[in-house]
């Protein structure tokens, strides 16, 4: 579990992050959803560590983050696996060696070993025939699923993904979602996702938290949504005509 | 102000550099796809250069000796003393400033606009040691591209001199044997080897520091060749005002 407590981030005199409390729980997919400039990203990169917080405190099963010293903080990040907006896959590597990588780094494997668990995660992710390819020749699509694999390779405690979906066609989108969700049933991950996609927030969502100004301004499951009367969220998620016409039918039911 | 915080934040880099160890087995691979780039990599257009270079300053001192009371190895003298003391250690070194130093650069920086950077750092890897270390050890070798420059250069001068005319063979040959003094080499090599830290850790900070997108990769490349120019030829000055004054 993840337990945000009242975080406060500022860059220069920008204030990004205003007091957010939250927490997430294991085996759950937790979407952060909010607009651009919501501070949305700040948030999840506070959650990884990768920018310090100036107040508040982020704990990991209890045990605080800023309190970690680095040898610490090197074992939490390998309990991690993150899946970026535009898959952060090491251009110099082939598929199979990108997910082979972090094992390479951090276990004492064998090459076939850590090759025979490479593809049992590319399988899990159903890529198929792209072992050998490179990042530049491989779609959108495949790109996430291997940024995917690579993060779920070495069993983690914790998988974050920004906007894993932007940038993909509506059915490759939900496919990506349900594989996050089916990932985070089966290996009972703390699931952090940060996302704009309606779709995501109705198929996957729950547990959502709603930023509005780098504030939290809601928060609840996709059930919740349907009903809640906060005017940030409603404004939000109901911008669309369709999403509309979805929350009608959903509550005549 | 700006410019002390950048020194600052280029010995912090430096301390993190050489903190938490990379694994060996990958380490080492680095290092040898490194030299493979930036070494090997490199020897054709310093050969070219150098070549060409020793040539000419050959040609030049030849035209330059109008009295003919002047003895004709001084080409020979001229062109071992231009080349081993500055030509091939510091004019290469700008040269490569721009050739390595951009490579380092934009490799760097691209890997930090597309999160690669931060990819590695929450995998847990020290990401100044993965990306920085490879790159200062296998320059390390840099000195051993300096040493072919200097020979090229000279065998140049020699084809330019004798081939053109302006020398005999044996003036030539006499004349960058003559007044050899050995720490010439020593000094030119100890530059060098300051030289190739500088290659490597420059244009380094200029990538791993860099915000913004694909222009930003291309500003910072440029604004790295400007720096690490400027503190090649300041310490190229400092260097040889300690060890030959």
């Amino acid at each position: 579990m993840i337990r945000v407590e009242n975080i406060t981030k500022s860059f220069d005199e920008n204030e990004i992050l205003k007091g957010i409390s939250t927490e997430f729980k294991k085996g759950k997919t937790n979407l952060i959803i909010g607009q651009s400039g919501s501070g949305k990203t700040v948030f999840l990169k506070c959650l990884l560590g990768l920018f310090k917080i100036d107040s508040g405190n982020i704990r990991f099963e209890g045990k605080m983050l800023k309190e970690m010293n680095i040898e610490e903080r090197s074992i939490l990040r390998q309990e991690m696996g993150m899946v970026f907006q535009g898959s952060a896959l090491f251009d110099s590597m082939s598929v199979e060696e990108n997910i082979m990588f972090p094992m390479q780094m951090f276990t004492k494997k064998i090459d076939s070993e850590i090759r025979d668990r490479a593809n049992i995660a590319i399988k899990r992710v159903n890529l198929i025939n792209a072992n050998t390819k490179f990042p530049d020749e491989i779609s959108g699509g495949m790109k996430k699923r291997v940024a995917i694999a690579r993060a779920i390779v070495m069993n983690p405690k914790y998988l974050f993904c920004d906007e894993p979906n932007s940038g993909l066609d509506p059915k490759t989108a939900i496919l990506i979602d349900n594989l996050i969700q089916e990932i985070t049933d089966e290996y009972k991950i703390t699931t952090v996702i940060n996302t704009h996609d309606m779709n995501s927030v109705m198929e996957i969502g729950e547990k959502i938290i709603f930023l509005k100004n780098g504030k939290k301004a809601w928060e609840g499951s996709n059930e919740d949504i349907f009903q809640t009367d906060n005017e940030a969220v409603s404004d939000f998620v109901y911008s669309s005509d369709l999403y509309k016409k979805v929350r009608e039918v959903y509550l005549k039911k | 102000m700006k410019i002390l915080t950048h020194i600052g934040n280029y010995f912090i880099m430096l301390k993190l550099t050489f903190g938490k160890f990379t694994k060996w087995k990958i380490l080492k691979q680095l290092i040898l796809k490194d030299i493979d780039t930036l070494i090997i990599g490199s020897l054709g257009i310093v050969s070219f250069i150098s070549f060409f270079v020793g040539g000419v300053v050959a040609i030049q001192t030849a035209l330059n000796l109008e009295n003919p009371l002047l003895p004709k190895n001084l080409i020979g003298f001229a062109a071992r003393q231009s080349i081993i003391l500055e030509f091939a250690p510091t004019f290469i070194s700008i040269i490569m400033a721009g050739k390595v130093g951009s490579y380092i650069t934009s490799s760097i920086g691209t890997m930090r606009v597309t999160e690669q950077i931060d990819a590695l750092e929450v995998m847990g890897i020290n990401t100044h040691n993965y990306l920085i270390f490879p790159k200062i050890v296998s320059l390390s070798l840099y000195p051993l591209v300096i040493c072919i420059s200097m020979f090229l250069g000279i065998f140049g001068g020699y084809i330019a001199a004798v081939y053109g005319g302006f020398s005999s063979s044996a003036d030539y040959i006499e004349g960058i044997q003559m007044d050899f003094i050995p720490f010439h080499i020593t000094y030119a090599f100890i530059k060098t080897s300051f030289f190739s830290f500088i290659l490597a850790t420059i244009p380094a900070y200029h990538g791993y520091y860099m915000n913004g997108g694909a222009l930003e990769v291309g500003k910072a490349s440029t604004v790295s060749f400007v720096w690490t120019s400027v503190v090649i030829i300041l310490l190229n000055y400092l260097i040889t005002q300690l060890l030959l004054t």
